[in-house]
């Protein structure tokens, strides 16, 4: 029981973290806030594949000294590195575009950021 | 040697421009001829290797390519173990059909750019984000694997939101951007949340093995959501448009061009979900998801006309008709899709909708490129996109006008030009389907001809006006790239039948054929 709640933790826990960031990108005006609502979800998602790759007493495929034969293939922790690497470009860029819009609007509230209408 | 080389085509479309991309910043050291020679190379050769992969695909059926295995064609190498565990590139004919467009639209935009760009600053990092986006779309287009298909959407979204916002433009750009981006990312980690989800029960990520493994539980339900409503937003169809005119409309022209190219990749996702993975005769209602497809395409053609109608903006008008124009896609392909299970149906007037809805994207992306490109054209020399204040300009244009009107009258489905061809089989199949769809869908396109009636006749017609007394025709690249796209809509609507024979006709085979799809992977029927 104890362990197949453990086991369901992971899961648990993505499912808050994605309540969270919708939460954040759906009820907060600031576009700061708004950007840490999409870096929770990309959290989120990371997890997300992480938790659906654990295998009991799996082994990773590093054939020096290993104790046995079966092992697991890192299909998914290479796709979190691959998502981890492309979260931090989309950070980056729009952070950056938050900072370009704060510079020519004066503001980050996303009610005051409506040149564009129509 | 010819051999081999055609032997790496599909690795090759994806390398050349993405060498060419960060090969540019060197190019640009060296100065603005470098890179302009380079930007043109580049270009040429990533046409080159698209044009010849297509008509290998046409000649010969599907292309695989297995990433790092010995043999790139062997879909699963003795070391694989029996499953698929490397990348694999699947060109059938509907992605074939993809890369065509994608081929021809990179090659006008590229020499249109070189003209249009040539006054502006930063020009390394335009040209470096300009061919990572063509290397998104042609990546997504021919990629076999789903997680693949995820990065290759995440580049070309980062590219095309990074080019939206790249002339800040006291801010609009960005804000134009940063709405794509931030779509983008909520829908591309959607689809990354739905691939987590397929992997989880079936172990793998090639789109062929999953779609032999596939179950249709109500996780793999959830999966498809995930999948569907990202791709159809991006795509632009209505209720998920309204990120389109703001997009759209602050781009600058070329990159709006590209950004309609890269939607339609988004759409040909939509399909390849919809029809190869969960596209199983037996289990899996098919007149739901083809109504679902009918309905986003009917509310799409009529709401992105009605919208378009009072724009003042000329490219946030044509942002506007582009939603529409996407639900004619839609709306072909779904008619397709609705009455899949019925062969007669099918047969009779089903496959001609399909193809109608495949012409019309490759028909959608040379005429509409061409627009954006004549209102960038016109912006180049005015410096404004208000039709209220433009006026006069066919005695100094002549060229950009004639254009303009190819393009105006292609979109509005007036023959002879290609418009027309995929606008008829649509209305002949949707009538047999819907008497009332087709009266839609021919209601759009008149209230489509009303619109750009008016839009030539603010911008060319009437005196010259003293403002503009000092503007001349663009130069002569930008007409290249222009001619590039209109030789075709006309070359379309000439020979329409030739097209159809020969490139829609096999995609539409493909699209349906999910057991082919499968089969190319892992053998046997």
């Amino acid at each position: 029981m104890i362990t197949r709640l453990l086991l369901a933790m992971p899961f648990l826990t993505v499912a808050v973290l994605l309540l969270l960031a919708l939460g954040a990108l759906l009820f907060k005006r600031n576009l700061i806030k708004m950007l840490m609502g999409l870096s929770l979800m990309e959290s989120a998602v990371n997890l997300f594949l992480v938790a659906i790759g654990y295998r009991q007493d799996g082994v990773a495929p590093i054939f020096t000294n290993v104790p046995q034969t079966l092992m697991v293939l890192p299909t998914v922790q290479a796709l979190t590195l691959t998502a981890i690497v492309i979260g931090v470009a989309t950070s980056a860029m729009m952070l950056s575009f938050a900072m370009v819009i704060y510079k020519k609007y004066g503001t980050v509230d996303v009610r005051n950021i409506r040149k564009l209408n129509g | 040697m010819m051999d081999s080389l055609a032997l790496h085509l599909p690795a090759l479309l994806v390398a050349i421009p993405l060498f060419t991309a960060f090969l540019i910043p060197l190019a640009g050291r060296a100065g603005d001829t470098a890179r302009s020679a380079l930007v043109l190379l580049g270009a040429a050769l990533t046409s080159l290797a698209g044009l010849a992969l297509a008509a290998r695909v046409f000649a010969r059926g599907t292309v695989l390519y297995v990433f790092g295995a010995a043999a790139p064609h062997a879909a699963i190498p003795m070391d694989s173990g029996g499953i698929p565990i490397r990348i694999i590139f699947q060109v059938d004919a509907l992605g074939a059909l993809m890369v065509v467009i994608a081929s021809l639209s990179s090659l006008a935009i590229a020499l249109y750019s070189l003209a249009a760009e040539s006054r502006q600053s930063g020009k390394d990092g335009f040209y470096s984000m300009l061919f990572l986006l063509v290397t998104g779309v042609l990546g997504m287009v021919s990629t076999g694997d789903l997680f693949n298909f995820f990065v290759f959407l995440e580049i070309s979204s980062l590219a095309g939101a990074a080019l939206v916002a790249y002339r800040i433009d006291k801010g609009e750009a960005v804000e134009g951007g940063l709405k794509y981006a931030l779509l983008s990312t909520v829908g591309a980690l959607s689809v990354l949340m739905a691939i987590g989800i397929l992997f989880a029960q079936y172990n793998a990520l090639n789109i062929a093995t999953v779609a032999s493994r596939l179950r249709f539980g109500s996780l793999d339900m959830i999966a498809l959501v995930l999948l569907a409503v990202p791709l159809a937003m991006k795509c632009g169809a209505v209720p998920m448009h309204f990120w389109t005119p703001d997009t759209y409309t602050t781009a600058p022209s070329s990159i709006t061009a590209l950004l309609v190219v890269s939607s339609q990749a988004s759409l040909y996702g939509l399909f390849r979900i919809l029809f190869t993975l969960y596209g199983d005769l037996l289990r899996f209602n098919w007149a739901v998801f083809g109504w679902f497809l009918v309905i986003l395409g009917a509310l799409s053609a009529f709401v992105g006309v009605t919208m378009a109608i009072p724009q003042k903006d000329v490219k946030r008008l044509m942002a506007y008709h582009a939603v529409s124009q996407t639900g004619y896609m839609l709306l072909g392909v779904g008619v397709g899709l609705a009455v899949f299970a019925d062969a007669g149906a099918l047969a009779a007037y089903g496959k001609t909708a399909m193809a109608g809805g495949l012409f019309h994207i490759i028909n959608h992306a040379m005429y509409k490129g061409l627009l954006f490109l004549t209102a960038g054209a016109v912006f180049y020399r005015t410096g404004t996109r208000n039709l209220n204040r433009l006026g006069g300009l066919g005695h100094a244009m002549p060229w950009t006008m004639v254009f303009f009107m190819i393009g105006a009258l292609a979109i509005a489905g007036i023959p002879p030009f290609n418009g027309f061809a995929s606008k008829l089989l649509i209305y002949e199949s949707v009538f047999r389907f819907s008497p009332f769809l087709a009266i839609l869908a021919m209601v759009v396109s008149i209230l489509t001809l009303a619109s750009f009636v008016k839009v030539f006749h603010s911008m060319f017609m009437g005196p010259p006006r003293a403002e503009f007394a000092g503007v001349r025709e663009v130069p002569a690249p930008m007409i290249a790239g222009m001619a590039i796209l209109a030789a075709f809509v006309i070359l379309a609507g000439l020979v329409p039948q030739v097209f159809v024979d020969r490139m829609i006709a096999p995609a539409v085979n493909a699209l349906v054929d999910r057991a082919g799809y499968i089969a190319a992977i892992l053998g046997g029927h």
